[in-house]
């Protein structure tokens, strides 16, 4: 029997405190397309980035045409006939068409670059695809269609036998995807193996030859494409108890404070018409795939964003569009995903960040921040939170994550907010400090707080929600009640395979 | 603080002040008894006022990670402004001083919040819109003055550009008498420390330069604070071009166009205030002008060609700057 383009076995990847692949094994066929599918976090970037050599597996062997081969750089992988095209576009958007195809591999003429060579070489390439694209315009001024279309040329310029294809379709429009199904068929009849990484139910069966699915680190199912229901998948996606680590979460009532209204909120084309309510003592979850516009979401909450249209009540009083101080004024909490970018400045004290979205209860009549009194806030802080430093002067760039998340909650919890954004609360953080983080919104919620829960990690909004709100490409698809939420049911909505 | 940090804080000051004893007494011995002459020491504070001034305002600006170029011309435009004001007011005394000052500080603040205006309105780079106010405030002073100093008519400005403050006291110690600048230097340092490390408005600095998006989320006003920052550049500047007028008897566009602006960054980046932002201080810019202004006295003082005191000043700020990067470096392990 002839080897297969490519194997990958027994692949084992561990970061510090999380086991991101164990024991992996994938074959693939030349002109095979191979579907990957898996939850946000399932291993599916992880297993790509180490066949890219941009990660090294801590076990396990990646044979070749059957020969065993050391993937140690980018470069080694490009040598070896693996491209790689990421969600994220890798061009230079100033540069042509031409000049990215070519890109560190341009044809020279005496030390020159060989600008006809070079021409030929990519329009070669861009015929083989039956492609037209301007070449000699900027590609920041080509459609996302159209960039993608040079990405997938700059692989093959390279001679890439395996293309691996991170969710290409998340960025385009219908058209654009018909044209790319087609360039994956012409692909397929030239001998190229495709590695092909979806969210949408709708794609698979179109494209797919074999789909494998991928749960917690491991591949847990792969079938040819034709015996392989969307059911079946979703099943097999989830296909786990809830973790049992949220704790018990009190019954809502019914006939609490709205304190959250959202009406007709539309930031186009992040999402569109979104409207719900968070009452008192009220988790909402939600849930969606990345990119689905959750966060943006947030963000045109806590006016970091300014809405097209709709509007924001708190407490029944509406907050001005893009005014963040007036919005942490009324009540609102935003505590970002991204906690290093935008949740703390790392080069500050602990107590310099704690006060900093209310520095102007600090100051005294004489104008100056009376520092006694904001070290003792901060003080009270750390021990309320406990959180693990050694003193409030402490630069939080020092600190552990699940203790600079800690941080960014003290800085909200000192002004007294009643409403509460969280956006990936719990990301790169520890078990201990997840639980805590739970504790601390159960505690919230006694305080009368409404809270809303944004997540990849959809056991958390399950587990943390008294409803979970699915986000769908910028619209809320559906809404559960914490018992009818079941992990096949938001699954289905968030992908697409039901409505 | 960790262990290793208030270890390294220490070595720090350990090891600066060493150097500083070491080159004194080198200095000191090579210029016989000279250097550390009282008159001599008044003298590098008199000689460094202006640099420490400048530097100071834009110690503020690239605290936010900004930068600001147009102050040497700024220097000289205010000075021609507030010369061409003290020659047309019918005032005298302390009125006319005062009215002359604000008059000079509120055209540095006004260009400063033009410097401002397409930074924080347009996210352009400052070191694009303060080049570009280099040299329109450059020409604007030229134009003013039509090219020549203003002589000042009135002479009431005669002690505060070369006075001395409290000459009766200083004379009856027997102490050298402290040029009134340097009275001025004093109270910008400390007025300009209590402003960025006890009031908000400080922390808002070196927040947004620690991280600008953090800050806006927090609800603050970052494009105030900007616009504020280039506006105290521009009125520091504004004060030294009305102490240099003080000191000419004359508003000139040429006063402060030469080494000013690069030697107040070199002061402000030798002073530990970090470029990318986040990080500094006005006592250190203070330190940074100091250490340039002592550097060029002794090498006066040893007779070293002036062309290789250049060279040999460029060297210590690439010198101090390594050693900062350096010492960050290892404490980011």
């Amino acid at each position: 029997m002839l080897a297969p383009l490519l194997e990958m076995r027994g692949i084992g990847k561990s970061f510090p405190g999380v086991r991101a692949l164990s024991d992996v094994s994938l074959t693939l066929a030349a002109g095979e397309v191979l579907v990957l599918v898996g939850e946000n976090g399932a291993g599916k970037s992880t297993l790509m980035r180490i066949l890219a050599g941009a990660l090294h597996a801590d076990s396990g062997q990646i044979s070749i045409d059957g020969a065993p081969v050391e993937i140690d750089s980018p470069l080694r992988a490009q040598h070896l006939g693996i491209g790689m095209i990421y969600q994220e576009f890798t061009l230079v958007p100033q540069l042509t068409a031409v000049a990215n195809v070519t890109l560190g591999a341009e044809p020279t003429r005496g030390g020159l670059i060989d600008s006809r060579a070079a021409v030929q070489r990519a329009m070669r390439v861009f015929d083989e695809l039956g492609l037209r694209v301007p070449l000699d315009v900027p590609v920041a001024k080509l459609s996302v269609g159209q960039q993608q279309l040079v990405e997938i040329a700059k692989v093959l310029a390279r001679s890439a036998r395996i293309i691996v294809m991170d969710e290409p379709t998340a960025a385009l429009a219908d058209r654009e995807i018909e044209g790319l199904f087609a360039i994956v068929a012409i692909l397929r009849r030239a001998g190229v193996g495709i590695i092909y990484i979806s969210h949408r139910m709708e794609e698979l069966s179109r494209i797919a030859d074999r789909i494998a699915v991928m749960r917690d680190g491991s591949i847990v199912e792969t079938r040819p494409a034709k015996d392989f229901s969307g059911e079946d998948i979703i099943r097999a996606m989830v296909g786990r108890k809830l973790d049992s680590h949220f704790p018990k979460l009190p019954p809502a009532a019914n006939d609490a404070a709205v304190r959250l209204q959202v009406e007709g909120l539309s930031r186009t084309p992040a999402f569109q018409d979104v409207a719900f309510r968070v009452r008192a003592g009220e988790i909402v979850g939600l849930a969606g795939l990345i990119g689905a516009g959750r966060t943006e979401i947030l963000r045109a909450i806590a006016g970091a964003d300014v809405p097209d249209r709709g509007e924001v009540r708190i407490d029944d009083r509406r907050l001005r569009p893009g005014d963040i101080a007036g919005a942490i004024a009324a009540g609102v909490a935003f505590i970002t995903e991204d906690r290093k970018a935008q949740g703390l400045v790392l080069g500050m004290s602990v107590r310099e960040n704690v006060s900093l979205a209310h520095l102007a209860d600090f100051v005294d009549r004489d104008l100056l921040i009376d520092v006694t009194r904001e070290r003792s806030a901060a003080t009270r802080m750390i021990a309320d939170l406990q959180i693990r430093t050694p003193s409030t002067e402490q630069l939080v760039r020092n600190l552990s994550g699940g203790t600079q998340q800690k941080v960014v909650l003290a800085k909200w919890l000192l002004g007294n907010a009643g409403v509460f954004l969280f956006d990936e609360p719990t990301r790169g953080i520890d078990i201990g400090a997840k639980t805590e983080i739970y504790k601390l919104m159960l505690e919230l919620l006694a305080r009368g707080a409404a809270i809303v829960v944004a997540s990849s990690d959809l056991p958390e909004v399950l587990g943390m929600a008294h409803r979970v709100l699915v986000v769908r490409e910028g619209r809320i698809a559906a809404e559960f009640v914490r018992d009818d939420a079941t992990p096949e049911k938001v699954i289905a909505v968030a992908t697409g395979a039901a409505a | 603080m960790t262990q290793r940090d208030r270890l390294w804080y220490w070595l720090r000051i350990v090891a600066a002040l060493a150097f500083l004893v070491a080159m004194i007494a080198i200095v000191d011995v090579a210029s016989h008894g000279s250097f550390l002459e009282p008159s001599n020491i008044v003298r590098v504070l008199r000689q460094i006022t202006y640099n420490c001034v400048l530097g100071i305002g834009q110690t503020f600006v690239i605290i936010t990670s900004g930068i600001d170029l147009s102050v040497g011309s700024l220097v000289a435009l205010t000075g021609v402004v507030a010369a061409l004001f003290a020659n047309s007011v019918h005032l005298t005394g302390f009125p006319l001083i005062a009215a002359t000052l604000i008059v000079a500080v509120a055209v540095g603040c006004a260009a400063g919040w033009v410097n401002a205006l397409p930074v924080v309105k347009l996210n352009l780079p400052p070191f694009i819109t303060t080049l570009a106010m280099l040299e329109m405030a450059l020409g604007a002073s030229f134009i003013l003055s039509h090219g020549r100093p203003v002589a000042l008519q009135s002479s009431d400005f005669e002690n505060t550009g070369i006075g001395s403050f409290m000459g009766g006291v200083t004379n009856a110690l027997h102490l050298p008498s402290i040029p009134v600048p340097v009275i001025w230097m004093l109270v910008v340092i400390v007025a300009a420390s209590v402003l960025l490390n006890r009031t908000r408005f400080g922390r808002y600095v070196f927040a947004i330069g620690g991280n600008e998006e953090a800050a806006r989320l927090a609800g603050i006003n970052v494009a105030r604070v900007k616009t504020t920052v280039y506006m105290i550049s521009g009125g520091c500047a504004a004060i030294v071009g009305f102490l240099y007028m003080a000191l000419f008897s004359s508003g000139s566009p040429q006063t402060g166009t030469g080494d000013e602006l690069l030697e107040s960054i070199a002061a402000v980046v030798v002073g530990g205030t970090s470029l990318m932002g986040g990080r500094g201080s006005v006592i250190g810019t203070f330190f940074g002008a100091l250490l340039i202004g002592v550097l060029y006295n002794a090498m006066n003082l040893l007779n070293v060609d002036s062309y290789l005191q250049k060279v040999l000043l460029g060297a210590v700020i690439l010198l101090a700057v390594v050693l900062d990067e350096l010492r960050k470096r290892y404490l980011a392990k």
